[in-house]
């Protein structure tokens, strides 16, 4: 084991690196592209033995991963924002072959307008695909949910892609120490594929498939996919003991900050909950019962860990960095729905919606949230999702806007 | 007199975000050029790109413009050519944008034979992403992705272009600045799909990974291998071993895409 500085992308590239994935078809896309270059350089100086081909779209490339996985080989693959978005189609498809393989997106938002700063719209859009996901808060999070990953995605039990998300430019840009494990450890927690009925058996097919089928047939391994999905919950945990055990850091679906004695819980995922962490402590320090749930694991969704972990809270605070439009927050919904109906006191939700394309969440906005909830709970009525957003940041908008001359044509016209 | 570029150029726009050397303004400039001599009006000119920096190229220019997805030109210019025959429409953008991620909208316009010109800025790489090999960087050049050389094989664009069905191919060099104008100019008045080629370079994301010692090094490269068509008539086999072909390649006249869906309209609604 030794301890270096990596970012968030070298972290990945460990990660793939310490799994001995036999297989990347890659297509660059920023803030992605330091994986494919960091491991083509690797492969090229003879550090590791993996077959790499640059396709001609993120298409094509996730095409190849799901193909070469259900082959029997260990794969993994990289990308972002729209290139996952352009994907999207094969996602659906290589999940339901249950093709078992990792996917690291490092989060950017969604064109239009385009921006290379990071939201969650993109992985969010992956939501239903059959991938599980899960959400890095920390370069060393990166490194250790792909070991994580590639246990959950062959899992017997689960056999699905994983993707592991983490955020541009603030983790895949970001320097932080990261602990790497050694190779024989590494290996003993997760052990080369055992692809057992997968691989190629021409005159012995496990199966014969046919090419359309009607709702019955359709709607049974639609499920099939649902519940193995489900039976991941059980298996991160299992996992992450084994972890724990193998490596000193200890995971969880949810992670709890401060959870215990809070009455008022901020909920939120990616690497923007670590400002949320500081917040909370600061809020301590001035005497709030405050904490933070983050969850790791998105899809399945975790919805006992935070029905356990909100019950008896008075407020959740969701600081959604998605915006679902005519909705609102994604992550808000989920929450609703898991805590919706169930026994035991529901807490007031309050939703945000803060961080989209990379903008900054500041420690008074986090403040201004806390103090928003701790009135609903008051009045036990949540108010309109709202939008952080600052009035400097308008009058900016309108300078920006004269400049682009939308103004003047607004007026143009009426 | 100096020749006006600015405009033609969005006030305020520059300076531009091409690197010190990157061959992309220079295409710009031709396009300029180009575009003045077919007296194109501007609200009736529509310039369409991918993403990349050479599709960074309309954000600078005082037309209709569209700075689309990653390999979605041809795709977009061709609703816009469909819904307004009328309208002259240019696309633009890098090799990767229009034979990798958005080779299939390419050959595809190429075939309908849509009466578009399409611009592509040939500079053998991904730029934009820092240096990816593209499916023209020649095999055993260098890019970030394959440290020890490129071991895949190209597409020569121009050939692609024929092959599918584009009735005008041209090629030039960043180095034969005055031949980019005419040749696009060329393009523009031709009715049917043109594809002009400009070999050009991306000093920064493939230059210096190859051993260019500098920008000059690199223009001299497109000095000699550029070839004009009349004059490789004359040259044998061993001759043009490494040349690249410029001038017109190919044209043909052949029926426009939008004028046979016209035509098409009118044989149906009048019958
Ligand atoms: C769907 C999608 N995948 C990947 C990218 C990342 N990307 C942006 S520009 C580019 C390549 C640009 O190369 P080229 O078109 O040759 O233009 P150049 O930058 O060399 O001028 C790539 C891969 C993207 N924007 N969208
Ligand atoms: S990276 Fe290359 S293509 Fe992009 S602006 Fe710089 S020189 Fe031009």
């Amino acid at each position: 084991m030794k301890r270096t500085l990596l970012t968030g992308n070298g972290a990945a590239a460990w990660g793939a690196r310490l799994a001995g994935v036999e297989y990347l078809p890659a297509f660059p896309i920023t803030p992605q592209t330091e994986i494919i270059e960091t491991i083509a350089r690797w492969i090229d100086f003879g550090e590791m033995d993996c077959r790499m081909v640059t396709l001609d779209s993120e298409h094509s490339m996730i095409t190849a991963a799901g193909a070469a996985a259900v082959t029997g080989v260990r794969v993994f693959t990289a990308t972002s924002s729209q290139g996952l978005l352009y994907g999207m189609e094969m996602l659906y498809t290589v999940a339901g072959w249950r093709a078992p393989f990792v996917l690291v997106n490092v989060s950017r938002g969604l064109a239009s307008p385009i921006t290379l700063e990071p939201d969650h719209n993109d992985i969010l859009a992956a939501r239903d695909s059959g991938f599980l996901q899960l959400h890095c808060a920390t370069c060393q999070e990166v490194l250790d949910c792909i070991l994580l990953a590639y246990r959950l995605a062959e899992d017997e039990r689960v056999r699905l892609p994983v993707i592991v998300n983490l955020d541009g430019f603030y983790l895949s840009f970001t320097r932080e120490p990261v602990e790497i494990p050694d190779a024989e450890s590494v290996a003993r927690f997760l052990p080369p594929f055992d692809p057992e009925n997968l691989g190629f058996r021409a005159g012995a097919p496990l199966s014969e498939a046919v090419a359309v089928i009607g709702g019955t047939p359709y709607s049974y391994f639609r499920y099939q996919s649902h519940l193995a999905a489900l039976n991941a919950v059980d298996v991160f945990a299992e996992n992450a003991a084994a972890f724990a055990q193998a490596f000193g850091r200890t995971y969880q679906a949810v992670e709890a900050y401060h959870c215990d004695d809070a009455e008022l819980v901020f909920v939120m995922m990616g690497s923007f909950a670590t400002k949320a962490k500081e917040a909370v402590d600061r809020l301590r320090e001035a005497g709030e019962a405050v904490g933070l749930l983050r969850p790791v694991l998105l899809r399945p969704f975790p919805a006992a860990d935070f029905r356990r972990a909100l019950s008896g809270k008075k407020g959740v605070i969701v600081v959604d960095q998605n915006l679902s439009m005519g909705k609102g927050g994604v992550l808000h919904t989920e929450l609703a729905s898991a805590l919706y109906g169930y026994p035991g006191t529901t807490p007031v939700l309050v939703s945000f919606i803060g961080g989209l394309g990379g903008r900054d969440i500041s420690a008074e906005e986090f403040y201004e949230m806390h103090a928003v909830t701790r009135q609903a709970v008051s009045e036990k009525r949540a108010p309109a999702p709202r939008l952080l957003y600052t009035e400097v940041e308008l009058r900016e908008m309108k300078k920006i806007q004269a400049i682009a001359r939308v103004q003047g044509l607004k007026e143009q016209q009426t | 007199m100096a020749y006006d570029y600015e405009k033609s150029i969005r006030p305020g726009k520059l300076p531009h975000i091409w690197c010190p050397g990157c061959g992309h303004g220079i295409v710009m400039k031709g396009l300029i050029r180009a575009m003045d001599t077919c007296g194109l009006e501007k609200n009736n000119t529509a310039i369409v790109s991918g993403i990349g920096c050479a599709s960074r190229l309309p954000g600078y220019m005082d037309f209709n413009t569209l700075h689309t997805a990653h390999g979605r030109a041809a795709a977009f210019a061709t609703g816009i050519k469909m819904v307004k025959p009328e309208m002259t429409v240019i696309c633009c953008g890098g090799d990767g944008d229009g034979t990798a991620i958005g080779g299939n909208h390419f050959i595809h316009a190429c075939r309908r034979n849509i009466d578009m010109t399409y611009v592509i800025m040939n500079n053998y790489i991904y730029g934009m992403t820092g240096g990816q090999f593209s499916p023209c960087t020649p095999t055993g050049m260098k890019a970030s992705t394959t440290p020890y050389g490129n071991p895949d094989p190209i597409f020569d664009i121009s050939k692609l272009a024929i092959g599918a069905g584009a009735t005008f191919v041209a090629r030039t060099t960043s180095f034969h600045a005055t031949q980019i104008d005419k040749l696009i100019a060329e393009g523009i008045k031709h009715k049917g799909m043109s594809v002009i080629e400009v070999l050009d370079d991306c000093p920064t994301s493939y230059g210096r990974r190859n051993k260019f010692r500098s920008v000059v090094d690199m223009m001299k490269r497109l000095k000699e291998v550029a070839v004009p068509v009349a004059a490789a008539a004359k040259m044998t086999d061993e001759q043009l071993e490494g040349k690249v072909l410029t001038g017109v390649l190919f044209k043909e006249e052949r029926a426009e895409y939008t004028d046979q869906y016209a035509k098409l309209i009118a044989r149906v609604q009048g019958a």
